[in-house]
């Protein structure tokens, strides 16, 4: 990358790529909580199956959760590299300081977040994408698609785990509740036309993905879907 | 806010020079009117100090009119004080209620080390605008005003970047201590305008690479620069730095 010089090594040029990463994450969510909110047709899980068989033996999404997993390694490692460079600018705390008279909790807090939402991301890999990747879903449903519905039934049977991906997010819609305009803003798509739209369409898609994501596990506990 | 005289106590940041650790120093003042600046309660403390063959307080200032940049406390937790768009000496103890406790430190940053008590060396800054927060103009007579339309938007936005003083409250306050509003503003002001088009690609690669190689941390957008800064500048100059560091790195086939 001779002709692009130092461009990512630079601190605009890291930020450059937690904004891209972390607007191609916001556009995965969606595409996420889409297909998993076929659980809500309650018709036993056959249309949710067939998307879960879509995206498990599509080429293209193959490909593309490849480049899903890069770009979060990515997002995560920048995050760190950047946190650790950050502290090293101020060797020396305040005695006080007010943070909160100036910005808000959660976008001083994007780390701690992130942090918590790496934590669940293990949980949540480890309950899913290992079964239907690794070890394999048991049964199949009256299509002879794999029943990862049955498995998300079962998972969600336990209140712990529900507690925990409920938690979590709140996490993700804090996270995001930031993370959405400020990318925007680090990519330099500031424009007093589109600010107020960019922020509003943030709140309300941090809003609405985690409301949606967290009423999964809820509707699955509590029998509301069959 | 206070009527009546008052009585504070003081919690200063005291430090020999840089390379002895500080701390926190309490003092008692009696008596202070609402009416005094900031600055000049911290005169009477340096008096009474003084008067008592202690070291006065070292603190920075100087034009005391809210305009040069160089006062630079931070008060009670923000740089310059609980008010908005006031510089420290520009802040009145009628902001402050007879007993308080009011806890004073310098500008906190790698790139900003304490030459003394409150007072840092920020000529980080200075090798920033050096680095190219400039333009380059050929001497001889002034051309007509009228050469050189500017639409009133872009003029006026230009100005707005150009009031940035540079005493570092942004750095002060950002939880990473980045510079990147000042510098934003620093280019801003000669990207907006058609004299600062020249070197504009190229300006914003120097200052960039300066301002990470003084040490300063990375934005993430918290927004508290724009909050505290006395003169306002707006997060929408670091917006255009990325854009034309973009454009630099990115489209433009000159390199630095």
């Amino acid at each position: 990358m001779s002709g692009f010089g130092n461009a990512f090594s630079s601190s605009i040029g890291k930020k450059f790529i937690m904004g891209i990463t972390g607007l191609f994450l916001i556009l995965f969510l969606i595409v996420h909580c889409g297909i998993n909110a076929l659980i809500f047709i309650s018709d036993g899980g056959l249309t949710f199956n067939i998307g879960a068989h879509f995206m498990a033996t599509n080429w293209i999404i193959r490909a593309g959760e490849i480049v899903l997993f890069i770009g979060l390694l990515a997002h995560i490692f920048q995050a760190l590299r950047l946190t650790l460079q950050n502290q090293k600018a101020r060797p020396v705390k305040y005695a006080v300081n007010d943070g909160k008279a100036n910005s808000k909790w959660y976008s001083r807090s994007m780390g701690l977040l992130g942090t918590l939402l790496l934590i669940f991301l293990v949980v949540h890999l480890k309950d899913f994408w290992v079964v239907s990747r690794f070890t394999g879903i048991p049964t199949v449903d009256a299509n002879g698609h794999e029943d990862l519905y049955a498995v998300m039934k079962e998972k969600f049977q336990d209140p712990v785990r529900v507690a925990v991906y409920i938690l979590a997010m709140f996490s993700l819609c804090y996270h995001l509740l930031h993370g959405f305009a400020s990318a925007f803003q680090t990519m330099g798509w500031n424009h007093s036309k589109y600010n107020g739209m960019i922020k509003r369409a943030g709140v309300w898609y941090s809003i609405i993905i985690s409301i949606l994501f967290a009423a999964m596990p809820i509707a699955v506990y509590f029998g509301l879907i069959q | 806010m206070s009527t009546g005289n008052m009585n504070l106590t003081l919690k200063v940041w005291r430090q020999k020079n840089n390379k002895t650790k500080g701390a926190l120093v309490d003092y008692k003042l009696a008596d202070i009117s609402p009416d005094m600046s900031f600055l000049e309660m911290f005169d009477v403390l340096n008096e009474q100090l003084i008067n008592k063959g202690e070291e006065p307080v070292v603190f920075d200032h100087d034009c005391r009119e809210g305009i040069c940049g160089m006062c630079s406390m931070f008060i009670n937790g923000r740089p310059h004080g609980p008010k908005d768009l006031v510089t420290t000496c520009q802040l009145h103890m009628r902001s402050f209620k007879d007993g308080d406790t009011i806890v004073v430190e310098p500008w906190r940053a790698a790139a900003f080390p304490v030459v003394k008590d409150l007072t840092v060396d920020r000529s980080a800054f200075d090798r920033v605008i050096a680095a190219g927060g400039f333009i380059s103009v050929n001497t001889g007579n002034a051309q007509d005003a009228n050469n050189l339309p500017i639409p009133k938007m872009q003029a006026d936005a230009a100005f707005e970047a150009a009031a940035c003083i540079g005493c570092g409250a942004c750095v002060a306050t950002c939880k990473n201590a980045s510079a990147m509003l000042f510098v934003s503003a620093k280019i801003s002001q000669l990207a907006l305008l058609p004299q600062g088009q020249p070197e504009r690609y190229r300006r914003v690669q120097s200052m960039v690479a300066q301002m990470d190689a003084e040490g300063f941390g990375n934005c993430t957008n918290t927004g508290a620069c724009e909050a505290e800064c006395p003169k306002g500048i707006s997060l929408e100059n670091i917006a255009r730095m990325n854009r034309d560091f973009a454009s630099a790195k990115f489209i433009s086939e000159e390199t630095v």
